[in-house]
């Protein structure tokens, strides 16, 4: 749990892009106010956090396309505000509703990138070819572009990202305003980027897509990064616990006996004959046998993973006693 | 605290898609469609001129260019005209429309800077426009075979391509100035009335503007006035101002280059007409000579104006 603090001097020595102290600010406002992360090589690593809370400013600020005010973050190894051509040449950005030039077809945009990052005629083509193919977007590979729909205009953002073959792949809100089909299959592509090896960064404030797909979250509020780690890191951190247990079960003495099971921090009766216990790990089978053990006759036992959901809004609304989410 | 690489990487890539925009563009038509016609109209009422005046000239050619016949005004002053016209159709959207089309961050995540974006924009524009005077002038020399008959001679080219350059230039002032408007507008269409505006006003009203304020800068001398002549100090404040009108730069640049009888650019001193054949005219390089400060200050204005637009680029902020 050493990462989940902000003052983590260390960074992991498979680190790909290590920020410390970074800081942003537009006269008197922190927009970005001295955070450090360092994200590890092949991860899929969540910035989250409202509108305005400085996760866009901080992907900026990691291609050198603002200036950093203090702090310094480092992209594979070089700084962004020396050598941003270093950096661009290796990391893809998929920026927030990402636009293309109307009147040129898919094809002849991402040419155009293409021929900005110097790829030559022959290279550019094939990996053009092969970037559609994995979008899913070679049938209107020569239709304008203005005709997409939200979804395909992602799409094609993230085929560029693969054209350009980059070791990191930072998306700025990639499935917001999406449907919900477009999204599964938005995330299903960033499930095949990760496992081509490249390493994703992606912001967004939409909790569960960002539960299902990402390794690491950092939840920023404010310009600050509230809190770091896994989302079951972050559930224990957070909720007092990562797995809420629900038990349904007849009989005496169930209560006590549940709370004697280790890991176990609450058991809460929710009626007579209805048990909600919090913990730190998946209790059911010691639920089980602990039922057994007081001879009650076991009904039903559920368990809630724990959600990303509770955690942010625990975190965003800073009540102590959060509604428990029901996945 | 040197940053690595060159600032050019892109720019030839930047500069064939915006030439290729530019060109194929229907606004760009259009605009064109409308130089070309004017243009004609005015050739033509140059050449009916011409033909029943046929007067003895060594510069056939160059008047061409320069005369007029009611109630048409002379091709090099509808050029002065419609050229900005061109030049703002250009330019107004150059940087915002990448703001609005949210093509901006995306094309700045590769590996260029933001430098070789602009400079790309504004080479592409300037190519254009130099494209479609260098048309222009060609059909006003093949129109003046055609037409006079007369072979066009080597001093007349030579001050007919200065014509060029110094179109080019003037355009490109009025290109740096509605790229500066759109990096500092983010709606196109607020850059493109403002630079509408500022042409309107350099072209119509500053000219009625300057002789004004000049009065009231040097009021004329009533023993001036006595005799029916300008006051030399209200002038001179008048010529000065007006020069602060691209157009009046480019006017009076044309006039010298265009007419070679032309011997100075406002006030006269009685040492310049010494030993002077009044009318006669002057060699090639006396006219650039005269018209130099003219040049040079078109071609300081599309500078000036460009770094100005690209200070504030390279500042502002790529999110929109």
């Amino acid at each position: 749990m050493s990462d989940q603090h902000n003052d983590n001097p260390i960074p992991p020595p498979d680190a790909v892009i290590t920020a410390q102290g970074l800081t942003k600010t537009y006269g008197k406002a922190h927009a970005v106010d001295a955070i450090s992360f360092a994200i590890r090589k092949g991860e899929v690593f969540g910035l989250l956090g409202p509108n305005g809370a400085g996760k866009t400013t901080t992907i900026l600020m990691m291609l050198g396309l603002t200036e950093i005010s203090s702090g310094q973050v480092s992209v594979l190894g070089f700084n962004p505000a020396r050598a941003p051509l270093q950096v661009k040449r290796r990391v893809g950005y998929l920026p927030d509703s990402v636009g293309f030039y109307d009147n040129l077809s898919a094809v002849e945009n991402l040419a155009y990138t293409a021929k900005l990052m110097g790829l030559s005629y022959n290279e550019r083509t094939e990996r053009i070819a092969e970037a559609l193919a994995r979008v899913r977007l070679v049938e209107v590979a020569h239709k304008r572009v203005a005709t997409f729909s939200r979804g395909m205009r992602q799409r094609l953002g993230l085929a560029e990202i693969i054209v350009k073959r980059a070791e990191i792949a930072i998306l700025d809100e990639p499935t917001s305003g999406l449907d919900p089909q477009a999204t599964i299959e938005f995330l299903e592509l960033i499930a095949e980027l990760k496992r081509g090896g490249t390493t994703v960064l992606l912001s967004s404030h939409l909790l569960d897509q960002v539960q299902r797909i990402c390794d690491r979250v950092a939840l920023f509020k404010a310009g600050r990064i509230e809190m770091m780690g896994s989302v079951a890191e972050l559930a224990v951190q957070v909720l007092g616990a990562g797995f809420v247990v629900e038990v349904e079960a007849e009989g005496a003495g169930i209560a006590r006996k549940l709370s004697t099971i280790p890991g176990v921090t609450k058991v809460e009766t929710l009626s007579a004959d209805r048990y909600r216990m919090t913990a730190e790990r998946d209790v059911r089978p010691d639920a089980a046998s602990a039922v057994v053990a007081v001879n009650g006759a076991l009904k039903r036992l559920s368990v809630d993973e724990p959600s990303l959901e509770a955690i942010y809004a625990r975190t965003f609304q800073g009540k102590r006693e959060g509604v428990r989410h029901a996945a | 605290m040197r940053r690595e690489g060159s600032a050019f990487q892109g720019l030839g890539t930047v500069f064939v898609k915006e030439l290729s925009d530019n060109i194929s563009s229907v606004r760009m038509l259009v605009l064109e469609l409308l130089v070309v016609l004017t243009a004609l109209a005015a050739l033509c009422g140059a050449i009916d001129n011409l033909r029943q005046n046929t007067a003895e000239d060594p510069f056939l050619l160059l008047r061409l260019f320069t005369l007029a016949r009611d109630p048409l005004p002379s091709f090099v002053a509808m050029l002065g005209f419609l050229v900005p016209l061109m030049a703002i159709g250009l330019g107004f959207d150059a940087v915002n429309s990448e703001h609005n089309r949210r093509t901006l961050s995306r094309i700045l995540a590769q590996p260029i800077y933001r430098d070789a974006l602009l400079m790309g924009k504004f080479l592409a524009g300037l190519a254009t426009l130099g494209i479609s005077l260098t048309a222009l002038w060609l059909m006003v020399i093949g129109l003046g075979l055609i037409f006079l008959g007369v072979p066009p001679g080597g001093e007349e080219i030579a001050r007919s391509l200065v014509f060029l350059v110094v179109a080019i230039f003037y355009a490109g002032v009025w290109l740096s100035l509605a790229m500066l408007l759109s990096i500092v507008f983010r709606s196109p269409a607020t850059a493109a009335l403002v630079a509408l505006g500022i042409w309107l006003f350099l072209t119509v009203l500053w000219p009625m503007l300057a002789p004004a304020i000049a009065q009231v800068i040097a009021p004329p001398d009533p023993r001036y006035a006595a005799l029916g002549l300008e006051t030399p100090d209200t002038g001179l404040w008048a010529q000065f101002l007006l020069r602060i009108s691209p157009n009046d730069l480019f006017a009076e640049a044309m006039q010298a280059i265009l007419s070679p009888q032309t011997r100075t650019l406002g006030a006269v001193f009685l040492e310049q007409l010494r030993g002077a054949i009044m009318g006669a005219p002057l060699p090639f390089g006396e006219s650039v000579m005269i018209a130099w400060p003219q040049m040079v200050s078109l071609i300081a204005g599309t500078i000036v104006l460009f770094v100005g637009g690209y200070v504030i680029f390279q500042r502002q902020e790529v999110r929109a």
